[in-house]
């Protein structure tokens, strides 16, 4: 990963990349706050899986409603009523197909989606009660069972003796691999980190992706076949773009985003200041959770879902206090409305209109934060009002958002057109480069959403067939 | 307040609402629980011979409807498997105990006259209030020569119901099976018969499961399974028809009736009063949920009469039997068209799809500005009230009456038939 702004290099940071934390030597930041029973129950799934009967009941609310408002506010347009009656009726392998067939992270996005803004949100049900139908639970029961089958449903078509390389073994790039080799094409991953699997593996919180889900998933979807994954190669370093368009038939890149934003304080390197991506990236990576180490007043700076997952899970580590601090107000938050209450009744303070001015510290430590209060002023305008108040802390996630880092795909001859710092693509992902595809979060105008990568492989996939089919026929 | 009770064939009941003659009313042990429960009579469960039948185990088999358990259920349970002594031993002694309770005792005895003067006289010892034939009973009874059997032989059902009324004095009640073509033949035999009343319907001959893993019907006995009696809701319809049938039947003479099948609440009984019925018999419903529901079919019953003011049943029994008729008496110039309320909808275009697919291209899937709106084409819709029923908004699709000056044209009178007489 990149750093923005100062590289931290006191003890008690992260390392480079994924290293341990070393933290003991920081007051007030300790790990195993709570007992591991604890520590076990609040890292479990958030929800209870559906069971049959339970299923069965939800999916009876479903009116299996003509031109249905879910499945098109669905990204990647699964047939939603379809696959609720299919539960139904008891068809859980046909209704597991008509979600995977769409969508082949269904198993992910029904934990993660944020469906009371997507299918759920509409749903006519919503009109008439406002109690949707259960969309997620439901796709998560289908899928769930065709999980425990072990099967792979879907087949390879005849080799095409094709390749794709696919940059970026995340949601878009593992989406448009399946999708890829489905059509005859074989393919290559080439993955930064050690483990596939992208945000699903590393970056959503724990308790959303519980039980090693993300890897069963990448397990399932690798089972196709005719999918290479070479991890520890990240794009620019290990392996060029120019190097990827030569010796493949086309390249999808689907790297995410690769650096955080940086507060832009002089000490913001100082030990107990995190970058919350980084931090959850460890906690995923930790077993047990005994190992990491939390402070007792935590802040959060920031009003997306990656703050949102900080905070919760410094809470359920045994932080005393979590304060989420944002610029703007709960309407502004792009963690959506749900999510915030879900902090809130975690114990997290939410605290709008104010923004951070100085870190303040004590021993070479931090011990606080100085926001100043903010307020719109007639035009709308984020303005400080002048005031101030300090918040104690002995430690503090940045989570004000994550930017794509354009140099891989723009330094080798293979130099693809960038866009308010991200990668421009056409309707089918094609980027400025005829044969290179891009998808997920690192394109102009990716949404920061599981279920919208998947979507973008997916297009990208049948329109690199369509390219491999055709201009080079 | 609207008073219940009733005097049904000389049966008084303080509400009309019985156990019909089934596993509820088996003994005395769950016929006094229906009592302290509410129910104004009940139909003890079918007494035959000694030596008693001997029943099968796995006895039930259910319907379930989009989540909703027993929407119908089908039972291959024989009459009582309990020795006559018995049996009246304890109608004996239950009538005693509640002499406000109406206690019929249902009987189904080989067609032979002998045998049913002697249980008549028996059954009168006990006190009870009346008799009801089984003359439905679909299996196993009819393999013997009797329920079902009997019923489906209209010549049968007279020379039975003629016996009885020869050896008794007590009500005579004949229930009559649905596993015919036309319920009004047996119904007739009945009248001819003289019975007092008739009662209906009986359960329906059926088949409610196939077990896929086992290949066999259920419910299952070793690996087999038999055709059953089928009731609960989903054989009301069945049985309105046929109670309007017997109603509007001159040949019938107005005969008292006692209506059954999928009885489940007080507007069901009210369904069935309206269409004539004084009493009802409930079963199913009861081995859903208890003897409780009789509550609220109480006191459904008394508030719906009461807002409607009618002070006795007989004050509405019978009055939608009168608008029962064939269909080539309906209004050929009679025209309704679906509204859609648009303040209502919740787009599900459960309505567009049904009349696409399925009916007559009637209603519209426009997009305005993205907005989804479901609109009736009224030159299309021919008022067949298929999106009415299907639109899960109440009252949001309702069948408006096209005002037109044209007078009552049934299809007798009607031109575009070809065999029209307009004189008529």
């Amino acid at each position: 990963m990149v750093f923005l702004g100062k590289k931290p290099a006191q003890a008690g940071m992260i390392k480079s990349g994924l290293g341990k934390f070393e933290m003991g030597d920081i007051a007030d930041i300790a790990a195993g706050r709570l007992s591991a029973e604890d520590l076990s129950k609040n890292f479990d799934d958030m929800y209870p899986a559906l069971g049959a009967s339970k299923a069965i009941i939800e999916a009876s609310r479903c009116y299996f409603c003509y031109d249905a408002p879910c499945m098109e506010a669905c990204p990647t347009g699964i047939d939603i009523p379809n696959f609720i009656r299919k539960i139904q009726t008891g068809n859980y392998r046909g209704s597991a197909l008509d979600i995977l067939s769409e969508n082949i992270m269904g198993g992910a996005c029904s934990r993660v989606c944020p469906t009371e803004i997507l299918c759920e949100e509409v749903c006519v049900r919503m009109s008439q009660e406002e109690k949707p139908v259960t969309i997620g639970k439901l796709q998560r029961f289908a899928t769930d069972w065709l999980m425990e089958t072990g099967e792979q449903p879907f087949e390879r078509a005849a080799s095409t003796g094709k390749t794709v390389a696919v940059v970026g073994a995340g949601p878009a790039g593992l989406s448009a691999a399946h999708r890829l080799s489905m059509l005859g094409h074989d393919v290559e991953i080439f993955e930064a980190l050690a483990k596939s699997g992208g945000l699903n593996e590393y970056g959503i919180a724990a308790y959303k992706l519980p039980h090693g889900i993300a890897q069963q998933e990448v397990d399932f979807i690798l089972s196709l076949g005719g999918i290479t994954v070479h991890n520890g190669k990240a794009l620019g370093s290990n392996v060029s773009l120019a190097e990827l368009n030569a010796k493949f038939d086309a390249v999808f890149v689907g790297t995410g985003l690769g650096a955080v934003r940086a507060l832009g304080f002089e000490n913001e390197g100082l030990a107990g200041v995190y970058n919350a991506v980084e931090y959850i990236a460890e906690l995923r990576q930790s077993e047990t959770k005994e190992d990491i180490a939390v402070g007792r007043k935590v802040v959060v700076i920031g009003g997306g879902n990656t703050a949102i997952d900080v905070a919760v899970q410094a809470k359920r580590l045994g932080a005393e206090d979590v304060t989420l601090v944002y610029r703007r107000g709960p309407e502004d938050m792009s963690a959506t409305h749900h999510e915030q209450e879900y902090a809130q009744t975690n114990g997290v303070t939410i605290k709008h209109y104010a923004k951070p001015v100085s870190i303040e510290e004590s021993g070479g430590v931090i011990s606080g934060i100085t926001f100043e209060y903010t307020a719109k002023d007639a035009s709308g305008k984020l303005v400080g009002t002048g005031e101030t108040f300090q918040q104690a802390a002995n430690m503090v996630f940045k989570a004000i958002g994550q930017v794509f880092v354009p140099e891989p795909v723009t330094r080798s001859a293979t130099s693809l057109e960038i866009q308010d710092g991200r990668i421009v693509v056409d309707e089918d992902r094609a980027s400025s480069v005829p044969g290179v595809y891009a998808g997920g979060d690192c394109i102009l105008g990716g949404e920061d959403l599981t279920v919208t990568a998947v979507q973008d492989g997916k297009l990208a996939a049948h329109a690199i067939d369509t390219y491999l089919k055709t201009a080079q026929a | 307040m609207a008073d219940l009770s009733y005097d049904f064939v000389g049966i008084k009941t303080p509400n009309p609402f019985w156990l019909a003659s089934a596993p509820p009313t088996d003994k005395e042990y769950n016929v006094v629980r229906a009592f302290e429960a509410g129910w104004g009579g009940v139909v003890w469960k079918t007494l035959g011979e000694d030596p008693p039948v001997v029943n099968v185990s796995s006895r039930y088999g259910g319907i379930n409807f989009n989540g909703q358990r027993m929407a119908g259920l089908n039972n291959i349970e024989l009459i009582t498997d309990r020795p006559l002594d018995i049996n009246l031993e304890e109608i004996t002694r239950v009538k005693k105990a509640w002499p406000d309770r109406a206690i019929i005792v249902s009987l189904m005895v080989p067609c032979e006259e002998e045998p049913w003067r002697y249980i008549l006289g028996r059954v009168a010892e006990t006190g009870a209030d009346g008799v009801e034939l089984n003359f439905g009973c679909p299996h196993g009874m009819s393999e013997r020569g009797m329920g079902a059997a009997v019923g489906q032989v209209p010549e049968y059902v007279e020379m039975v119901t003629a016996w009885c009324k020869k050896h008794s004095d007590m009500s005579v009640i004949v229930k009559l099976t649905p596993n015919i073509t036309d319920v009004r033949l047996s119904a007739r035999a009945a009248v001819r018969g003289g019975a007092d009343a008739v009662s209906l319907i009986n359960t329906i001959n059926s088949i409610v499961n196939i077990d896929l893993d086992i290949m066999a019907p259920t419910p299952t006995v070793d690996g087999k399974g038999a055709h059953g009696g089928y009731c609960g809701p989903a054989v009301k319809p069945i049985a309105l028809n046929m109670v309007a049938e017997i109603a509007r039947d001159p040949e019938c003479q107005n005969i008292p009736m006692s209506g059954i099948g999928g009885i489940s609440d007080w507007r069901d009984a009210a369904e069935f009063m309206a269409l004539g019925c004084g009493t009802v018999q409930v079963c199913t419903a009861a081995m859903h949920h208890g003897f409780k529901i009789v509550d609220d079919m109480k006191t459904g019953l008394s508030n719906w009469m009461d807002s409607k003011g009618y002070k006795t049943i007989d004050d509405f029994r019978g009055l939608a039997s009168t608008n029962v008729t064939d269909w080539n008496k309906l209004n050929m110039n009679y025209d309704v068209k679906a509204l859609i309320d648009q303040d209502k909808c919740i787009k599900c275009g459960l309505c567009h799809i049904a009349c696409e697919d399925t009916s007559h291209q009637a209603i519209t899937a426009e997009r305005f500005e993205g907005e989804r709106k479901y609109e009736v084409i009224d030159e299309e819709c021919v008022g067949c009230n298929l999106c009415q029923l299907i639109c899960p908004v109440d009252e949001c699709i309702t069948m408006v009456e096209v005002e037109n000056d044209k007078p009552y044209m049934n299809w007798n009178q009607d031109p575009r038939n070809p065999y029209s007489n307009p004189a008529e």
